[in-house]
């Protein structure tokens, strides 16, 4: 087996990857790798045609293959090595990473910090547990993507549509183009999970009905889908008995949510948060596992790649910290960060320890719709810091800066709450 | 013309090719569907019983014990998995451990080894998972797994390496006496003529047997769907977990597969359709309640597909292996439900048994071939090998270095073997059941789209021609622009 040692290896190529490889180049870090499973870089933006990328961090707005190609360009210019068509198969405790590529069979790669940025996948119509047949057309919306936009083919032309994700919004508009007929979007949610600017330009720009609280309970046929039987849901989430309604269709695409890809930093025995599905980090992304640092999808599902690109420069600084002996409060042993947990109203929060010694940026997510009020860091009783937001909503990121100052009170151990208040 | 014509490329239709392989005789299988293993054999609990539950004195208990013992021998001589895990039947009340003794008495009676009751402790040491309230168990150490369309494509491609023709897409329409001698099968792809004709039409075989005019038994589709978890949760039981059996069948059962995933099922519903493998809420719901009696532990997320079987029910429950009512040289092989799988390879034997009595009467019976070939090598697992075979492998062939399946870690050289093999894998559901591609976590989600390019490469076809399990099953359904109007396309 081929062995090789390098002060860090980025496990994919995608937009967090790069970023955080450019990252860790910008501190002076020079032996890096990244390791990519697919034959180019850029990840799954190389099918993401439509525009929409890049206003928060260029200013301007791109193509998904656009703003990765940025990216790759500047990888290239820092002469940063990779490797393609890489897939890593292990990893263990002590940060040796095992992969395999057909040029040069397995490779076996020590590293001195991991920056895992494997992206997450598609849930699946089986993880939904749809009843009925299984018949050729039941795609998620991602693999739809790829066969439109990558391989030139049309999955199909009488559509439904099952979740409001963002994938999903983006592909009802591409199957219109391109002469399908999307018939509606069915959200078992009160609301979309999706960004607000896609149900206008993906749904309501081309007359695309979205039924919410409404699912598919039934898929018709053997060879190819026929149809599917929809109903309407209780708050519960549970059919309506008597709601439901066919509609015949040869496609029915799911884009019902993403799930981070974490069955590799599980054999690094990296700890998960379940609400993420991703690893548990520090402010510097660092994981449970001294020396192995997550961004991007892997982490937690982002909503637009920008912000993923500046978690993966986080990542990087992270990881030089790190490698410079900078990390003394963090590990496994004697930790020195206090918690955050998401309180009332909150879904998530990113990240899910903090050390304090710097200002910091929280990411976080809500669990339902709602209008004007503020979330807050809290210490016991104590308000550390809060934000003022008009609407939060379910299928966007939000972002929370604190000041270094207002968390020089913390201690380790501490168990600190984000949550949202109502104003009014 | 052919000596022997199968009808139906089943598990037991293989079976039987395979072991005709061995005498000096010109067999095809005509199979309806795209692929062998299409119906019954490709969706059920792919356990090998030991042999308790069958009523002592049936064909069916004889030729369960008998093919469980096979199994051994020709997992090894056809490089398919098989584990002798065990198996376990758990007793809930007092009323249930008198079935288990029943059960043990019969499995006694059956020529069945090893069985045992254990207490509750001992039940419990074994599978510390199990439910704590239990009475006892009965342990059936021969008790095994396997994968049955593995099983099934290994019996096919060692049958086709010894010379038996495959005709997929061949479905059988009529067949009539084509002189005294000979049978002419009309299939939907032109005419077959063949001394023999073996039925092993799975849930069909009595509209076959109808065809030469056979009307003494009638088979009733009896529906199980079932339940797969991720591989995280392959070792939640260790053996095969079955609850006390009832009227309608074995029960609901907890099992690890051989390929380390959990699955739970089957239920039992009697349906009225042929072709009826839909899932449905109720099904599915009652599976996992019933599973929970058995496994508390069983998580409620990590289910990674559903999917349903049937089973071939005849009138009277027992097997039917004879010659027809109207026409000798017609063998009945019907009403194979469970144990069918188990018995398979017993059923081959029995059959070649039952062909070369009617031979030896009419002159001449059954010459073995000297140049049979007993084994066959399945493809090479890239995940199932160690470091050292894989680099091996990557240096023979550098497209075993390239994962096309994450979940499963399934190689390009593992996709572009299965379309090679003979009968080949030519929908992505063939290639899926003989590479594992796309069976994993994400069900293809990210793998098939490649699979589909790989395709396309290999057969030269494209990729608006690939199905996913045959006629009307196409995975796309145009290229891009294909549907817009004429005035959009300018």
């Amino acid at each position: 087996m081929l062995s090789m040692k390098a002060d860090v290896v980025v496990i994919g190529g995608g937009p967090a990857g790069l970023a955080a490889a450019l990252s860790c180049h910008e501190r002076c870090i020079r032996d890096i790798v990244i390791l990519e499973r697919d034959s180019h870089l850029g990840g799954i933006l190389q099918q993401c045609i439509h525009n929409g990328f890049g206003l928060h961090w260029f200013g301007e707005e791109l193509t998904g293959p656009e703003y990765a190609q940025r990216f790759i360009d500047l990888v290239e210019e820092a002469k940063i090595p990779y490797l393609l068509d890489t897939m890593v198969v292990d990893i263990d405790e002590n940060k040796t990473v095992y992969a395999v590529n057909p040029q040069h069979g397995p490779v076996q790669i020590q590293a001195g910090a991991v920056i895992m940025a494997m992206g997450c996948r598609e849930r699946t119509r089986g993880a939904l547990m749809i009843p009925g047949g299984r018949p050729a057309g039941v795609y998620t919306a991602g693999m739809a993507q790829r066969l439109m936009n990558i391989e030139g083919y049309m999955p199909g032309r009488e559509v439904v549509i099952l979740g409001s994700g963002d994938i999903g919004l983006i592909m009802a508009r591409r199957l219109t183009w391109e002469g399908a007929n999307v018939k509606m979007v069915c959200e078992i949610m009160p609301y979309s999970t999706g960004l607000i600017r896609n149900i206008r330009q993906c749904l309501e720009d081309y007359g695309i009905p979205i039924k919410y609280k409404c699912t598919v309970v039934k898929i018709h046929g053997s060879q190819r889908i026929e149809g599917v039987t929809i109903a309407r849901v209780d708050d519960a989430r549970r059919p309506i008995p008597g709601t439901e309604e066919f509609v015949s269709c040869d496609t029915l695409l799911l884009s019902v949510g993403l799930i981070p890809e974490n069955e590799l930093s599980q054999k690094a025995n990296v700890q998960l948060d379940p609400l993420t599905g991703g690893p548990i980090v520090d402010e510097y992304r660092q994981t449970s596992v001294p020396g192995i640092f997550a961004c991007g999808n892997v982490l937690h599902v982002h909503d637009l790649v920008d912000y993923v690109s500046e978690e993966a420069r986080i990542a990087g600084y992270g990881v030089w910290r790190y490698l410079n002996g900078l990390d003394s409060k963090c590990g496994l042993q004697g930790d020195g960060r206090a918690r955050i947990k998401a309180g009332c109203g909150i879904r998530y929060v990113v990240p899910q320890m903090i050390s304090g010694e710097e200002d910091i940026e929280l990411f976080f997510r809500s669990d339902n719709i709602y209008d004007n009020g503020t979330v807050e860091l809290v210490d016991g009783d104590q308000v550390l810091a809060s934000k003022r937001f008009l609407r939060i909503v379910p299928g966007q990121m939000e972002r929370f800066k604190i000041k270094r100052e207002a968390l020089s009170g913390i201690k380790p151990g501490d168990g600190l709450v984000v949550r949202w208040r109502s104003l009014g | 013309m052919f000596d022997v014509a199968i009808i139906g490329a089943g598990v037991i239709g293989c079976s039987i090719a395979r072991e005709l392989a061995r005498y000096k005789l010109d067999v095809c299988v005509l199979e309806a569907k795209a692929d062998v293993a299409m119906g019954s054999s490709g969706a059920n609990s792919g356990i090998v019983h030991a042999g308790y539950d069958c009523k002592p004195g049936t064909l069916m208990a004889r030729l369960n014990v008998e093919g469980n013992i096979m199994y051994d021998d020709i997992s090894r001589e056809l490089d398919f998995p098989f584990k002798r895990n065990g198996s376990m039947v758990l007793a809930f009340t007092e009323e249930d451990m008198q079935t288990l003794y029943h059960l043990m008495d019969q499995g006694i009676k059956n020529g069945v080894t090893q069985l045992k009751i254990l207490t509750t402790q001992e039940a419990l040491r074994m599978e510390p998972n199990l439910n704590p309230d239990i009475k006892g168990a009965l342990w059936a150490p021969t008790g095994g797994i396997t994968s049955p369309f593995e099983v099934t494509i290994a019996m096919a491609e060692n049958a086709a390496e010894n010379g038996v023709q495959f005709y997929l897409d061949h479905a059988v329409l009529s067949i009539q006496r084509y002189s005294d001698e000979k049978f002419r099968i009309t299939t939907s792809k032109g005419d077959f003529i063949s001394r023999y004709v073996i039925n092993a039409a799975g849930i069909n075989s009595d509209l076959i047997g109808q065809m030469v005019g056979e009307h003494s038994f009638s088979i009733h589709p009896r529906k199980g769907e079932y339940c797969l978890y991720d591989k995280k949760w392959g070792d939640l039981v260790t053996s095969t977990i079955f609850q006390p059996p009832s009227r309608l069948g074995k029960g609901v059962l907890v099992t690890p597969t051989v390929d380390g995933n959990l699955l739970v099922g089957p239920d039992a519903v009697d349906v009225d359709q042929r072709d009826d493998v839909n899932t449905t809420d109720d099904g599915l719901r009652f599976v996992y309640q019933k599973a929970l009696e058995s496994v508390p532990y069983l998580p409620r997320t990590d289910i990674i597909t559903q999917f349903a079987g049937l089973r071939a029910i005849a009138d009277g429950g027992d097997f039917i292996i004879r010659p027809s009512n109207t026409a000798e040289e017609f063998i009945q092989v019907a009403g194979i439900c469970s144990p069918g799988l188990s018995a398979a390879p017993a059923i081959g034997k029995y059959v070649a048994d039952i062909l070369n009595g009617i031979m030896q009467k009419k002159g001449r019976g059954l010459e073995s071939r000297r140049d049979f070939n007993p084994n066959r090598r399945g493809i090479s697992r890239f995940s199932d090998a160690d470091w050292n075979t894989r680099a091996e492998l990557i240096k023979k062939d550098q497209r075993f270095g390239r994962i096309i399946c994450r979940c499963e870690m399934v190689t390009e050289g593992e996709i572009v073997q299965a379309l090679r093999r003979n009968p080949p894998a030519l929908t992505v559901d063939a290639i899926k059941r003989r590479t594992r591609a796309g069976m994993g976590r994400c069900q293809g989600g990210f793998c098939t789209p490649r699979i589909m390019e790989i395709m396309e490469r290999e057969l030269g076809i494209p990729m608006d021609r690939i199905t996913k399990k045959g006629e009307g099953s196409k995975m796309v359904l145009g290229k891009i622009k294909d549907f817009l109007g004429e005035d959009a396309r300018c």
